[in-house]
């Protein structure tokens, strides 16, 4: 998809403006983060199933070309293929020659990133098949002609009134003229509308939440039950995933599951865990004739190889953006691309480029909240300063920007220089602000005085203020 | 570019990136050997505990995530208890259940008012009746297996799903589902003994996707009402 994460601050401001966009975001984030501690805190075992499934990911990725062999081996020995695909593009076209092949009309889909970031629905469509969205979520952002801006949430951004008038408009040439208030209603007039497409469509495409090397199957996560309807009942189920998905068993897989829900919405278990193998067997009383998996590189197995390998660990939970301050105030749009939050701002650089992504790794306070909660302990904040210093290195910021920080790296490498400049910076600027005790402007410093004022220093510098108290 | 090639240049790509070239025959062995002999990792300790307690978890995890649980006593009962919870819930006395020979133990003769069709569920039926290959205390879920015996469209078209669970098929920890179709499939399968479709199922369908507010039923089951039955299994 196009990326608009160039324009991060404008998009930014715009999010702090958009009233109904923070109505939502003030509601979803304090009730994600109390459901994850409580669920952690109901699991003595949580923290050391977090190191196992860290470890579980790292062994994987480490043996990555091994695992996708034998994953191979088994799907099609189950029956099914795996179709490679280096790029987006190649994915595509895979896809809709199956479709062809299922001589498909409709598509149902349960949510995917990996489409998102194949930009499937618009590729479909443009070859004459239509895609329906199944999960609730993605289906509200369908019919808005949106995209998703949290990633098991992708509908976390608009408030029920705004889901009311968009099903008010775009289910009244169904005969659904009633405009609709409650939650649960809004839950069932889509239950209503979905199910006949459901039983219509052709091929179903479902994403995954992990490729078992062991079985050769897929599993996906939900909690609608979306991702069966839309895999057992069509004629060819197509599943799409990138390379890391792979794990080597059953219970690699159950171990990481064990802390996949709990970190992503607090519960327990997911509703509908699903393991799929193949296509249904000679005697099989229903599910698809034909099982295939589109397996998506997309710069993973060159990632694998950078500084950057820790973030292909991601199980996708949401967890980092559930907690983070800068994701909470502007909103998941503002990333500008297929993955927003914390994770966003080190994969997206990594994915379309940093030139494209430069300000996501700089929307960071560095909290450290993210790396706290990430169940497959990515060290994210660390990642986002390797950014960083990418971004430096490359040239890529601002020149104003580059001799400011070259300016300071220069004095704070040399201690008694340093401490003297800031010695003398600090006595003038308490003299200046002796009077009002704070600047209402500085020079250097629009960004911070525009929206609040500086306070004027006392006292010395806290170099200073630690020598002397140390000598105390 | 054709498939193989593809293939080719992402297992290369791979390669390069974990700076050597395929596995040498040793490490190649020891990640052969963990497919083959696959272990349990951590698992909770939360339900090593007697059967009756794992009964017990099972049911009140069940009931936290919205399924209704009702054991009875004895196979005999069960007809009984399926044909009270329709009553009580206003649905029409008419069900599709799984062609499943363990089902056929309990006497649906004794209830002529249940109207039953055995086979796939279609709309618009409205309540299916099957049964599980296991049940796990851990967080009150339910495993069940595709086959000509448990057709999937069942745990998901009708609006009420009943699921008949005799009490010694709660187990403890997934694990062991896993280690039950292991040994179901046969043990020398070599990956092929698993059906095509492993349902875990825990709770009724359900959504939080309009500000977070649980809604049940968005498209699979609106209601999941577990039957546990005390007793030998018929």
């Amino acid at each position: 998809m196009d990326a608009t994460s160039r324009t991060f601050v404008a998009n930014a401001r715009a999010g702090l403006q958009d009233a109904d966009l923070q109505t939502s975001l003030a509601r979803f984030q304090g009730g994600f983060q109390v459901k994850r501690a409580d669920a952690a805190k109901r699991l003595p075992e949580f923290e050391a199933l977090r190191d196992e499934a860290k470890a579980i990911k790292d062994h994987v990725l480490a043996h990555l070309d091994h695992y996708l062999e034998r994953y191979e081996e088994q799907v099609t020995a189950a029956g099914g293929a795996v179709h490679w695909c280096q790029t987006p593009e190649e994915a595509r076209k895979i896809i809709l020659s199956l479709c062809r092949e299922a001589d498909a009309k409709t598509v149902t889909k349960s949510k995917s990133m990996i489409a998102e970031e194949m930009e499937l629905n618009p590729f479909l469509e443009e070859h004459g098949i239509e895609p329906v969205e199944t999960d609730l979520g993605e289906y509200v952002v369908q019919l808005a002609d949106e995209r998703p801006s949290h990633i098991i949430a992708p509908a976390v951004h608009k408030t029920r009134d705004q889901v009311a008038d968009l099903f008010h408009e775009k289910h009244t040439p169904l005969g659904r003229t009633r405009r609709l208030e409650r939650v649960e209603e809004l839950v069932e007039e889509a239950r209503e509308v979905l199910r006949p497409r459901y039983l219509a469509a052709d091929v179903g495409i479902t994403g995954a939440n992990f490729l078992i090397a062991e079985t050769g199957s897929s599993a996906i996560v939900t909690n609608e039950g979306n991702g069966d309807l839309t895999q057992i009942l069509p004629r060819m189920h197509i599943v799409i995933a990138t390379l890391e998905k792979v794990v080597p068993t059953l219970e690699d897989a159950t171990t990481i599951m064990r802390v996949l829900a709990r970190s992503a919405t607090g519960q327990e278990f997911s509703t509908y865990t699903t393991v799929s193998t193949g296509p249904r067997r000679p005697d099989d009383a229903d599910g698809p004739e034909a099982y295939h998996v589109v397996l998506l590189d997309n710069g993973r197995s060159r990632m694998l190889g950078s500084e950057f390998r820790e973030v292909l660990r991601c199980i996708k939970c949401g967890a980092c953006m559930n907690h983070c301050p800068v994701y909470g105030t502007v909103g998941g749009h503002a990333y500008g691309w297929v993955y927003p939050g914390p994770v966003g701002a080190v994969l997206t650089p990594n994915l379309i480029g940093l030139e494209e992504a430069r300000h996501l790794p700089n929307a960071s306070s560095f909290c450290g909240r993210c790396e706290e909660v990430c169940p497959m302990r990515i060290p994210l904040p660390g990642l986002m300063r390797k950014l960083r210093e990418q971004e430096f290195d490359q040239r890529l910021s601002p020149v104003a920007v580059r001799t400011g920080i070259g300016a300071w790296a220069w004095l704070a490498r040399r201690p008694a220089l340093y401490r003297c400049m800031t010695g003398l910076g600090i006595r003038v600027l308490g003299m200046l602000g002796r009077r009002r005790g704070r600047f209402t402007q500085m020079p250097l410093a629009g960004g911070w005085t525009a929206a609040r004022d500086l306070p004027a220093p006392e006292g010395a510098t806290f170099h200073a203020l630690w020598r002397k108290g140390r000598r105390a | 570019m054709s498939a193989a090639s593809g293939r080719d240049a992402i297992l290369g790509s791979i390669r390069r990136s974990l700076g050597r070239g395929p596995l040498d025959e040793a490490a190649r062995a020891a990640v052969d050997e963990r497919i083959a002999q696959p272990k349990p990792n951590i698992v909770p300790a939360r339900t090593d505990i007697p059967q009756d307690e794992r009964v017990e978890l099972f049911t009140s995890m069940a009931e936290a995530v919205f399924a209704t649980v009702d054991r009875v006593s004895g196979p005999d009962a069960v007809p009984g208890a399926v044909a009270d919870y329709l009553a009580q819930h206003n649905l029409p006395p008419a069900l599709v259940m799984a062609p499943d020979p363990a089902l056929d133990a309990y006497p649906w003769g004794e209830r002529p008012m249940l109207a039953i069709r055995r086979g796939n569920a279609e709309e618009p039926d409205r309540v299916g009746v099957t049964g599980a290959v296991m049940g796990f205390a851990e967080t009150g879920t339910l495993m069940m297996t595709s086959g000509p015996e448990h057709p999937s469209t069942l745990n998901f078209l009708p609006e009420t799903h009943i699921v008949v669970l005799p009490a010694e098929k709660i187990g403890g920890a997934y694990e062991e589902g896993w280690a039950h179709l292991r040994a179901e499939g046969g043990a020398d399968a070599d990956g092929g003994f698993m059906p095509r479709t492993v349902n875990l199922v825990t709770g009724p369908s359900r959504t939080a996707d309009i500000e977070q507010t649980i809604a049940l039923g968005a498209h699979g089951p609106r209601r999941l009402h577990i039957v546990i039955v005390e007793g030998d299994a018929p």
